[in-house]
């Protein structure tokens, strides 16, 4: 069999039915072979390789199941780094094959060579480059092993044109070991006991919810180990959805511009219990001042995260799926009653300083926060979020409720501008018969504008809320708050939004006034086609609560309070 | 604790092609300079090992070799403090003949040094030291102060740890009973 049908063959081994990709000269044969294979796989052809992997990684967030990208060698290759980092730091599996040239012309500077193995060994789980038509089963079926086990993550294939060509017989063995890599550490029983005596004697438990428990498919065990023991929750921005909006224990969401009691009471617990979450900066602030009156239980399947940021007083190594009802069977029942009340007086403050003006402005200039609460409550709670990165991204997270996991697909680690329009393309295809709503703020909506494209050609129903301030409305905040209001590079000269839907044949329509908001939303939700809603808010919106980076978390700025 | 130490770092990999280059990238991410490296076939066929020492403190080694360990394709990866390992690296030091010669007290430096004679020919003779790094550094010093050294070249370090514990063969038995499952 051919090398190129030896992918697809593999691939379909692999259960893919979903391919998102580009062609282009190193990897003709590869598509060569997709044309016999149209009616096995869904093929997405979008506008940019960049776009393709942040459609995987959509597609990857939503399904559960790994996004896989095609695309050619050079630039094609290059054109996914930005995406493969974005998969790497928010561990969604991918993988990404490249065309490369023959591999007699490898390290020759041959036309569109690049090393792309090289590039992407630190931004990937395993790089790996196919030589030969006989070694391809065996590195697809490699590829699928290491990206989805264990902390999933993006893998690169490069697949040289000669081994596309070649032919060898077809055999397929699914991976199922690795020397060397452990992807589901054993629990240790004794770790689980000393968790539980430290939660047991817990006044003041407190746990932190990330995307682990999401990828671990752990949500259930999550909410059997927080009622058991009554311990009040909140999610990192990856981990938002893994608990309801409406859960009991839920408190919320941490970090930067996440809801104050949370990140007040991270310093006022005496025990933190971190569950897949890796406590990142715009998680703690200074990490000198972090959560040090209390001990520290981390929950986490990857090593390496245990005592890298935050030093922990237990270390609980293992999959959450395995790690949360080994402790929840040893845990006491538990009433926390006082504690968890004590959460109100900042949800008060928060709720008079910020989220009243927010979500009911009392001038006629729309914010960020009302749009989104209006599209999720015209959702039922129930769309899959997706955000682009900055204002947008913060407010969207904020003030977007679920019910539903795997609801949020943002991009978290590496703060992607552009993630967006492609990400929304990606999730629709992971879960089709959900709403999906993207928002975005006017920057990253022209990162990757060219993205309208797919939209347009293959008819994918996203909702897209295009939140315009004419800004670059994140750096903004920070010229405003911290360099003096000097505007360096911020303003931004927009295009007309709605003509540009226009001429992608999308419907759209523009909202100005607060008095169109709702019926806009309306129209947007009334049938399953593409829509783009440009919002006009205001320009000078702020984000609040907000700590200031590399500050300590209870240094929360408000309106009221942003010296 | 935050002491800065030289840290002997061991990994043992896969055989693959772009191993040093996963390795090398996690101590550039950190700034840390690899101040020697060694790599070879290691006694178990299949299986590379890699020497690296640098200079960090503990913290950060710990991090780094955890995060070592985390690629797929290291097998195992850890550290050691020097009074925890033995360990040797290798010197040769080519002179010319003639200064050699005209040294006067060969006997002497070679009892003092332990040094042995690789090669002479009417050009040159090579001498050989193994020892730490102050050692062969030391026989530098002496022949550069009496006569000119036309090359010198030190090895990377090897190291044994004096460990009860043979953490690789214990981790590849606990692995095989693993994939046996």
């Amino acid at each position: 069999m051919k090398g190129s049908y030896i992918l697809m063959e593999s691939l379909r081994a692999e259960g893919v039915e979903t391919i998102f990709g580009y062609p282009g000269g190193s990897i003709i044969p590869v598509f060569d072979a997709l044309y016999d294979y149209q009616d096995k796989f869904n093929y997405i052809l979008m506008r940019h390789e960049q776009g393709v992997t942040h459609a995987a990684q959509g597609y990857a967030r939503t399904s559960g199941k790994p996004g896989i990208c095609l695309v050619t060698s050079g630039p094609g290759a290059t054109n996914t780094i930005t995406g493969i980092g974005d998969a790497m730091m928010d561990s969604t599996p991918m993988i990404v094959i490249t065309g490369q040239v023959g591999t007699s012309f490898l390290g020759t500077d041959a036309f569109q060579e690049i090393d792309m193995v090289g590039i992407t060994q630190p931004i990937t789980k395993w790089a790996h480059q196919i030589r030969h038509a006989d070694e391809i089963a065996e590195a697809v079926s490699r590829a699928f092993y290491i990206a989805t086990t264990g902390r999933p993550g993006p893998v690169v294939l490069d697949f040289t044109k000669n081994a596309q060509l070649e032919s060898c017989d077809f055999n397929y063995t699914k991976t199922t070991y690795s020397r060397g890599y452990i992807p589901f550490p054993e629990m240790e029983l004794s770790k689980i006991e000393e968790a539980s005596a430290l939660i047991n004697k817990a006044k003041a438990p407190f746990a932190l919810v990330g995307q682990g428990v999401i990828l671990g498919n752990a949500e259930k065990e999550l909410i059997d180990f927080l009622e058991k023991a009554d311990i009040p929750a909140a999610s990192t921005l990856l981990g938002l959805s893994a608990m309801p909006t409406d859960f009991r224990l839920n408190k919320g969401f941490i970090g930067m511009h996440g809801n104050i009691a949370p990140n007040m009471k991270t310093n006022e617990c005496d025990v933190l219990i971190a569950i897949g979450m890796r406590f990142d900066d715009r998680v703690t602030g200074d990490l000198a001042t972090y959560a040090k009156q209390a001990k520290v239980i981390h929950l986490d399947i990857d090593p390496s995260e245990i005592d890298k940021n935050v030093k922990t007083t237990v270390k609980v190594v293992g999959n959450a799926k395995e790690t949360l009802p080994a402790l929840t069977k040893m845990i006491e029942k538990n009433n926390h009653a006082d504690w968890i009340k004590s959460f109100d007086v900042y949800d008060k403050k928060e709720y008079d300083e910020v989220i009243k003006q927010e979500l009911n402005p009392t001038d006629d200039k729309i914010t960020m926060g009302e749009v989104v609460r209006k599209v999720s409550d015209a959702t039922n709670k129930d769309a899959v979020l997706v955000t682009d990165v900055g204002q947008n991204q913060m407010a969207a997270a904020r003030y977007f409720q679920y019910s539903k996991t795997r609801s949020i697909v943002t991009s978290g680690g590496l703060g992607t501008m552009g993630f967006g329009i492609p990400a929304a393309i990606g999730a629709k295809y992971g879960a089709p018969k959900r709403t999906v709503c993207l928002f975005a703020g006017d920057g990253g909506f022209q990162m990757t504008i060219q993205e309208l494209g797919t939209i347009m050609a293959n008819n994918v129903g996203v909702k897209l809320i295009l939140l315009n301030n004419n800004y670059l409305g994140m750096v903004r905040q920070w010229q405003e708050l911290f360099f003096n209001e000097r505007y360096s590079s911020t303003p931004m000269n927009n295009p007309d939004f709605n003509m540009i839907a226009d001429a992608y044949r999308i419907k759209n329509k523009h909202v100005t006034k607060q008095s169109e908001l709702d019926s806009a939303i309306q129209d947007m939700l009334k049938d399953d086609d593409a829509y783009l809603l440009v919002v006009d808010v205001e320009e000078y919106g702020l984000i609040y609560p907000m700590t200031p980076a590399g500050t300590t978390v209870t240094n929360i700025l408000t309106p009221n309070n942003n010296e | 604790m935050n002491d800065i130490l030289l840290y002997t770092v061991t990994i043992f990999s896969e055989n693959h092609v772009g191993l040093l280059n996963q390795i090398s990238n996690i101590f550039t991410r950190r700034g840390l300079n690899i101040e020697t490296l060694s790599v070879s076939p290691s006694a178990i066929s299949g299986i590379h090992k890699f020497t690296v020492t640098t200079y960090s403190d503990s913290d950060t080694i710990e991090k780094v070799v955890k995060q070592i360990d985390k690629r797929v394709d290291i097998i195992k990866s850890f550290y050691n403090t020097d009074d925890e390992l033995v360990y040797q690296e290798i010197a040769l030091y080519k002179v010319s003949t003639e200064q050699f010669l005209g040294l006067g007290s060969i006997e002497e430096l070679i009892r003092k040094y332990n040094i042995r004679i690789l090669e002479m020919t009417e050009n040159c003779v090579v001498l050989e030291k193994t020892g730490h790094y102050d050692e062969t550094q030391g026989l530098f010093h002496e022949l550069s102060e009496k006569l000119t050294v036309l090359q010198f070249i030190r090895s990377g370090r090897i190291a044994i740890n004096k460990s009860k514990i043979e953490r690789l063969s214990d981790m590849l038995a606990k692995l095989e009973v693993k994939r046996q499952q």
